[in-house]
């Protein structure tokens, strides 16, 4: 049975904005098992992107090919094009990569160091030679955290809340000044307040950051997210402006996925 | 019917509380009754001339086992250096490189390895390093040592390493870090308490082996000068003054066995002391 071919509506109105990431035609594979079935996607510069869809639809899939995390994962592969910036990933040195497209992952995850160590990370991996507690406390503040932690910089970063656990992974992305920031469902671990902290700050650094967020609270999608991509079994089924795929959705699923009917 | 199994039911557990209850017990006195046993035997003849004069000969009062308390720390800081570093590195190999068909042989092996009686080890250790030079020393001890704390300490610093989530590997890696740089600036640190706890076992374990040392350092009344002679050490200065017919070696060798345990002890509690100290200003 043929498949309706995704509709892309967003791609046209998004020209100006500038295209950070270009994909086509992706196929994604665990071993045998396909994952991830011909999505083609532009993600605009600058503007936050929103991946939505049912559990295990491929979305953080999806978006861990962006920074080739994937590669950690013994027998995957992909194939298809996935350009940054007009260059293509695969031949991209992947430290450089990954510099350039940081991520924030499901679950707080610092590391078993302080709050400043933390964020100097990327820094010192990256054999950053200047004047590190500047850019420490240039990115907390960035993060919206730097008020909260500037009294205790050399205390374990495990003494945080979830909230602000969460806040310094996207500070520690941000230190080594990415493109991109990959967002893997940063707030669902999270109690509204906090996941309201964070929709605010994506909001803040658009300026200087394209985003994209996967995750599973449509509300959240229709929030903070200027463009939106649903995705089913694997394929992506709609993509467009955010206000429009949920006010008039184009496929059929997309509305049932919306409205609450499935997932 | 219903009745007589309810009355089963509560007299089973009651029973078996009991029974597992009892062996628990058992465990602990049997540890305070060997420390007891240890301190009021020992510690009677222990004074400051057994840590710093030599073996007397018998018949002689006095005299202490400097020798051999020297000794068997000589002999631990051979097994460390030769043994540790090989543990730790194909431990890491083992929980963060190695593929499945590789790995599972060196696992495998391992655990066999771990199996293998001390006293095989001895020979085996005596065979290497004993014949071709045709004299005992206390290179040969260390390394029959060393053997034994290899696959302790890979199989501790692979569980430990194996326990550090994965997330905190990814975020590493999200960062650009290489594999290695991951393992050693946030996997290892991570696992670090545990690492060292596991280390230090393997060095409790090995300090009181008596076989492997019979056919590799000997003994030695005197001093050992250097690492090429023959050598002194408190397990085996235990054994040979234990089956000895004369009540003052007996008193002595009760002495070595208090300062046997007091030397695992104390390194231990010191290094657990230490790490909790640093793992509190770096905040682990």
């Amino acid at each position: 049975m043929p498949q309706p071919r995704a509709v892309d509506s967003a791609s046209v109105s998004a020209k100006e904005a500038g295209m950070r990431f270009q994909i086509s035609k992706l196929d994604f594979f665990y071993g045998a098992k396909q994952a991830v079935y011909d999505v083609s996607l532009r993600i605009p510069a600058n503007h936050v992107t929103a991946l939505i869809g049912p559990s295990g639809c491929g979305k953080s899939t999806f978006l861990r090919n962006l920074n080739r995390m994937n590669e950690t994962i013994r027998n995957s592969r992909y194939t298809g094009e996935i350009l940054l910036d007009g260059q293509d990933i695969k031949h991209l040195d992947v430290v450089k990569l990954r510099r350039r497209v940081g991520m924030v992952f499901q679950r707080p995850n610092p590391f078993p160091k302080s709050i400043y160590e933390n964020v100097a990370y990327g820094l010192r991996i990256n054999g950053f030679k200047g004047r590190l507690s500047e850019l420490v406390e240039h990115s907390l503040r960035r993060a919206a955290l730097w008020d909260e932690v500037k009294d205790y910089l050399h205390k374990s970063a495990f003494a945080l809340s979830g909230g602000q656990q969460q806040r310094l992974c996207i500070a520690r992305a941000l230190a080594v000044d990415p493109e991109v920031l990959l967002l893997d469902e940063p707030c669902s671990a999270l109690d509204p307040v906090t996941t309201a902290k964070i929709e605010e700050l994506m909001f803040h650094l658009k300026d200087s950051c394209t985003m994209v967020i996967v995750t599973h609270n449509m509300q959240q999608a229709a929030r903070a997210s200027d463009f939106t991509a649903f995705m089913l079994d694997g394929k992506l089924i709609e993509h467009n402006e955010t206000s429009k795929l949920f006010t008039t959705p184009s496929d059929p699923r997309t509305e049932a996925y919306i409205t609450g009917r499935f997932g | 019917m219903t009745r007589f199994r309810l009355i089963w039911r509560k007299s089973l557990n009651v029973v078996m509380l009991t029974l597992t209850g009892v062996a628990a017990f058992a465990v602990v006195s049997v540890l305070f009754m060997i420390l007891g046993y240890l301190i009021w035997n020992g510690g009677k003849s222990l004074n400051w001339n057994f840590f710093t004069k030599l073996p007397t000969p018998v018949g002689e009062t006095g005299g202490g086992m400097a020798n051999a308390i020297v000794g068997t720390m000589k002999l631990l800081f051979l097994a460390a250096i030769m043994g540790l570093p090989i543990g730790l590195m194909a431990g890491v190999y083992l929980a963060e490189f190695g593929g499945k068909a590789y790995s599972f042989v060196i696992r495998y092996t391992t655990d066999l390895l771990n199996g293998v009686p001390s006293i095989v080890i001895g020979i085996f250790a005596s065979i290497l390093f004993v014949l071709p030079v045709k004299h005992y020393s206390t290179f040969a001890g260390g390394m029959a040592l060393a053997i034994m704390i290899i696959p302790i300490t890979l199989r501790s610093t692979e569980e430990f390493l194996r326990a550090v989530p994965g997330s905190l590997r990814e975020g590493a890696m999200a960062l650009g870090a290489s594999k290695w740089r991951t393992i050693a600036t946030v996997v290892l640190p991570a696992a670090r308490g545990g690492i060292i706890t596991g280390v230090l076992l393997a060095l409790a374990r090995v300090a009181g082996e008596t076989a492997p040392l019979l056919f590799t350092t000997l003994g030695n009344e005197f001093w050992s000068p250097g690492w090429n002679q023959p050598t002194a050490s408190l397990p085996l200065v235990i054994y040979n003054y234990a089956i000895s017919p004369y009540d003052d070696w007996h008193r002595q060798a009760w002495a070595a066995g208090l300062v046997l345990l007091a030397l695992v002890l104390l390194t231990n509690i010191g290094t657990r002391v230490a790490l909790s100290r640093g793992g509190a200003s770096r905040g682990v």
